[in-house]
């Protein structure tokens, strides 16, 4: 697999000659680049390669947050400011923690990642004709988005972010918030030692949703595999996720992709780009557009098509977050955003619903006993 | 769930139909003489056969009703005893056919029913390829010895054979035996025909049933989609057609048999041809015995053979002419059927994650399919076959009961019941023996008049989906499958109730029979005669379809019925045609107009109607 430099010619993001880089693009990780792009980078590298649409984009690797944080002398001093701390005593935790993530956030990148990071979104914006491109900033634990250890939800995401010094600005926030109170308390009672903490930071162009959602490939309600479960509103997929409304929701059969159930619910709020901000902001959908389905059904065939393929390639039931972009044609605007193993269904486990015996007859003379329900 | 109390909905007699139970058999009356009976029939759930019975029964073709009340109930309940189940009862009201499946209260007794059950109905499913055959020969000998049957004309003198002979036995005394001998064959065939059903129906809910454990949301669709593509016989009649409508195009007489819908001038026509003798030939190769098949279900007097109505299979002969030579693939797509079959059950298999599961679903699978081509074929022999000639036998017997004057039409003979037809014959030969009038003359055809008018009001009568009181668990299986009660059809027939007005219904919902979309125009037929008018891609609406229908699945673009589930006809054809079908929606018929714009959503069973 091509390099960076292989892939979009010299950057300064090559400026270390050995070891591992600074910086990547997405299409350069894959699911073992965990430790140095973590889960949800390595996920999204994953996906590129498995051939599905994904919003372009490059990674802060682990090994550029370590050098920061060693060349800026800041895990010195996050050290000593967290040497004393009593993770108990909550008020003293969250003056900590804002002192730390003051520092982490004021404090420069060296010149020469900070060259690397502006080349990278330079290019990232020649790639996708906009100017300014607008991205999302997220962090990538090396320990998130995995089964059975979700740290989901203690790190950031900045959506809609446009220019390199908010870009760099935002990378800093999304490092910092590896050090909120919740965080450090959760570490420190897991007994997961600071030293090991490694995060990386992802910058992705942002999907233009018109509508935008989440898919399960088995059915949350009763871990069905042989459904795919999607939820959709218009605009970003926050609205989605957040459950501040209640999404559109579609049932597709994952064998033949016909779709089974749908229920249309009317959808008071979506996210979409303030023009005059261009920050993400709920506004009130359109009452005549409250009740028209969000996806068409080509579209939700697609969809669903691709989650099933997504599935296929990890080998196992998956959570994914997807948008249709409203700047391309339909055929190529449908985008994965995010794609996780399922967590709730894939660890309980199911008794078998054979009959002791296993014969036709033993299943039969079971079934006529117990009978059907009705009523 | 509440319904209405049968007792209350017989009550209300509709005026001029008074007395109509002597119509009927007794044991069919909702009563209110009997306390015992009367609290088992309040506490009872009773729902409208309306899937063998779109309308009231006539007199006379209760036979049918009869003979499988007898012969499910005697293999449930007395030959396999199926532990929790005993048979299905029946009552009527107003000609119209209420059943309800029996269960099995007491536990101990369930329990000492599972080693028979387990021996006997073990015994079937293990040697089932091996007794089926027995079975069509017992079939077809049945069959065989009904077409050899004799209904005697009664001469002013008998035959001097007779005499010489020394028979000792008058023509008199022959009608006499040879109607019940008739009448017998009719109830024997219907013993044959369960003796594999309940089994064959049971191996195929309790797949379905083990699929949805599995996979709560599979569709019964592809349930039944993992059988499709076995060859059955049911298709056969529609393959003569193609293969008549392919040799004619040989012989070069296609113009000819195209020439006219009529086949009586059609066959005047090709009489004339020396290729057209030969063509004939074929046909009448081809029709015995595949146009027995009847253009109903067969289950009633009005549905008659191809044979009978020669004007149909013509029209499918000519349809087919058409397509060939505008160059249409005219064969059911079977291998591509075949290939997304076994498409779909190896994605679901592989679906599977538990090794025992996997087993199991490979042996109900293959059990499914052991018995897939009786469920299927059992209704050519039966309904179509056995039941084309026996319409024919009964009416011989009317047009001698027309003969002495007992009855004015052939078809007045429907209105009496088999053992009142008995009493007509022994009048009849009684007066012929003795050179008298036979007391009928002046009592018969009143009574059926009166008949004819009850029937009418009956016709327009609304029977309520569902009476009584709904039921906690079902575990007969054709109640399941056949029938289709499930928690989802009790909601909706006891919604459609209170339906006011038919036309301000734009959706109809129904059993997903066959999966994709289309939007089309309607055109409702009621009978298998009127599917000439159809024209390509229309939607086809109708109260139910049977094999003689086949035709008409070359021109539509979706079929939607008011009976059936989805083992019926029409969703079984559609699914190898490939096109969407929505089966057993209660009132398509009713509601839609021919003409109308449709949304058929075959994979969710629901109807659409832009209005």
């Amino acid at each position: 697999m091509g390099s960076v430099t292989d892939a979009f010619g010299a950057g300064p993001a090559d400026r270390m000659s050995a070891g591992p880089p600074e910086l990547c693009w997405f299409e350069e990780c894959r699911k073992e680049s965990v430790p140095l792009v973590g889960g949800k980078c390595s996920s999204l590298g994953e996906l590129i390669n498995a051939g599905v649409r994904v919003p372009p984009g490059f990674a802060l690797t682990t090994e550029g947050y370590r050098r920061f944080m060693a060349e800026t002398g800041m895990d010195r001093a996050v050290r000593s400011l967290l040497r004393d701390v009593d993770v108990a005593d909550l008020d003293a935790l969250e003056r900590s923690s804002a002192q730390i993530r003051a520092r982490i956030e004021s404090q420069d990148f060296s010149t020469e990642l900070e060259d690397g990071i502006a080349e990278c979104y330079r290019k990232l914006g020649v790639r996708c004709c906009i100017p300014a491109l607008p991205v999302a900033v997220r962090s990538s634990a090396t320990t998130e988005d995995l089964p059975g250890a979700s740290f989901a939800g203690q790190q950031d995401t900045f959506l809609w972010i446009r220019g390199v010094d908010d870009v760099l600005c935002h990378m800093r926030r999304c490092i910092s918030s590896l050090y909120t109170g919740r965080a450090i308390a959760y570490r420190a009672n897991r007994g997961f030692g600071e030293a090991q903490l490694a995060i990386s930071v992802g910058v992705q162009k942002m999907a233009n949703s018109f509508t935008a959602g989440v898919m399960f490939t088995l059915h949350p309600g009763n871990g069905d595999r042989s459904v795919i479960v999607i939820d959709s509103n218009f605009g970003f997929g926050e609205s989605v996720v957040s459950g501040e409304v209640t999404p559109d929701h579609f049932v597709v059969n994952k064998i033949t992709l016909d779709i089974i159930d749908r229920k249309i619910s009317q959808k008071e709020l979506c996210y979409t780009v303030d023009p005059v901000t261009q920050t993400s902001r709920a506004m009130e959908v359109p009452f005549e557009r409250q009740r028209v389905q969000s996806l068409i059904d080509d579209e939700i065939t697609e969809l669903a098509w691709m989650g099933k393929q997504i599935e296929k390639h990890y080998g196992c039931p998956m959570d994914i977050e997807w948008a249709v972009d409203k700047d391309l044609p339909a055929g190529g605007n449908i985008f994965i955003l995010q794609a996780r193993p399922e967590t709730v269904w894939s660890a309980k486990r199911q008794a078998a619903a054979a009959a002791g015996g296993g014969s036709a007859m033993d299943y039969i003379l079971s079934g006529f006993l117990s009978g059907k329900k009705v009523g | 769930m509440k319904f209405p109390v049968p007792h209350d909905v017989k009550a209300k007699t509709i005026p001029g139909t008074e007395g109509w139970e002597r119509m009927y058999p007794y044991q069919y009356q909702f009563v209110t003489d009997d306390p015992v009976r009367n609290q088992y029939e309040k506490e009872t759930f009773w729902f409208y056969d309306g899937l063998h019975y779109p309308e009231p029964l006539y007199p006379f073709d209760t036979i049918w009703d009869e003979a499988w009340f007898l012969a499910l109930s005697q293999y449930n309940n007395r030959i396999f005893m199926v532990p929790p189940v005993r048979g299905v009862d029946h009552r009527m009201i107003n000609g119209y056919v209420y059943i309800s499946p029996v269960p099995v209260k007491n536990p101990e007794e369930i329990g000492s029913r599972v080693p028979h059950f387990m021996e006997r109905a073990g015994h079937y499913y293990k040697n089932w390829d091996a007794l089926e055959a027995k079975w069509k020969v017992k079939m077809e000998a049945t069959i065989r010895e009904l077409e050899a049957l004799q209904i005697p004309r009664l001469a002013d003198m008998e035959d001097l054979s007779v005499v010489t002979d020394a028979i000792g036995e008058s023509k008199g005394y022959h009608l006499l035996k040879n109607y019940d001998d008739l009448i017998n064959l009719g109830i024997k065939c219907w013993q044959y025909h369960f003796e594999f059903l309940n089994l064959g129906y049971a191996a195929y809910v309790f797949f379905l049933d083990f699929a949805q454990k599995l996979f709560p949301s599979i569709p019964a669709q592809r349930v039944t989609q993992m059988i499709s593509g076995i060859d059955v016989i049911m298709y056969q009649p529609d393959e003569e057609l193609k293969k008549l409508a392919k040799k004619a195009i040989e012989l070069g007489v296609d113009q000819a048999v195209s020439f006219s819908p009529e086949w009586t001038v059609v066959e005047a026509a090709l009489k004339k041809l020396p290729k057209g003798i030969e063509w004939l030939t074929s046909l009448n190769l081809s029709r015995e015995p595949w146009f027995q098949v009847s253009t109903g279900t067969g289950w009633f007097h009005h549905d008659r053979s191809w044979n009978d109505q020669m004007n149909v299979p013509l029209s499918g002969i000519q349809t087919y002419i058409e397509k060939i030579k505008q160059g249409v693939n005219i064969e059911r797509p079977t291998e591509k059927v075949r290939a997304e079959r076994d498409r779909i059950t190896k994605e679901y298999r592989d679906l599977i994650e538990k090794d025992e599961d996997r087993k199991q679903f490979d042996e109900l699978l293959g059990c499914a399919k052991t018995v897939f081509p009786y469920v299927e074929n059992h209704l050519f022999y039966v309904e179509h076959w056995f039941h084309s000639v026996f319409w024919n036998k009964m009416r011989d017997v009317a047009a001698i009961m027309k003969e002495h004057g007992v009855i004015r039409e052939i078809d007045d003979i429907w209105l009496l019941r088999r053992d009142e037809i008995k009493q007509a014959l022994w009048d009849v030969v009684t007066a012929w023996a003795t050179g008298v009038t036979p007391r009928g003359t002046q009592t018969w055809p009143k009574e059926i008049e009166w008949r004819k008018g009850v029937m009418q009001k009956f016709k327009e009568w609304n029977a309520p989906p569902a009476i009584g009181t709904a039921p906690e668990v079902i575990q007969e299986p054709f109640t399941i499958v056949l029938w289709g009660v499930t928690n989802k059809s009790l909601a909706d027939w006891a919604a459609v109730q209170e339906v006011k007005d038919p036309d301000t219904i734009t959706e109809l919902k129904g059993f997903a029979g066959s999966p994709g979309v289309i939007e089309g125009l309607a055109r409702v037929c009621r009978t298998v005669s009127e599917v000439g008018q159809l024209k390509q891609g229309e939607i086809l609406v109708a109260p139910t379809t049977s094999p003689s229908w086949a035709p008409a699945f070359a021109k539509i673009g979706a079929c939607i019925t008011d009976v059936g589930g989805v083992m019926s006809h029409a969703a079984i054809v559609c699914r190898e045609y490939g096109m969407p079908a929505v089966v057993g929606t209660g009132h398509a018929t009713k509601i839609i107009r021919t003409g109308m714009k449709l949304r058929v959503d075959g994979s969710t069973g629901a109807v659409t109607i832009a209005r």
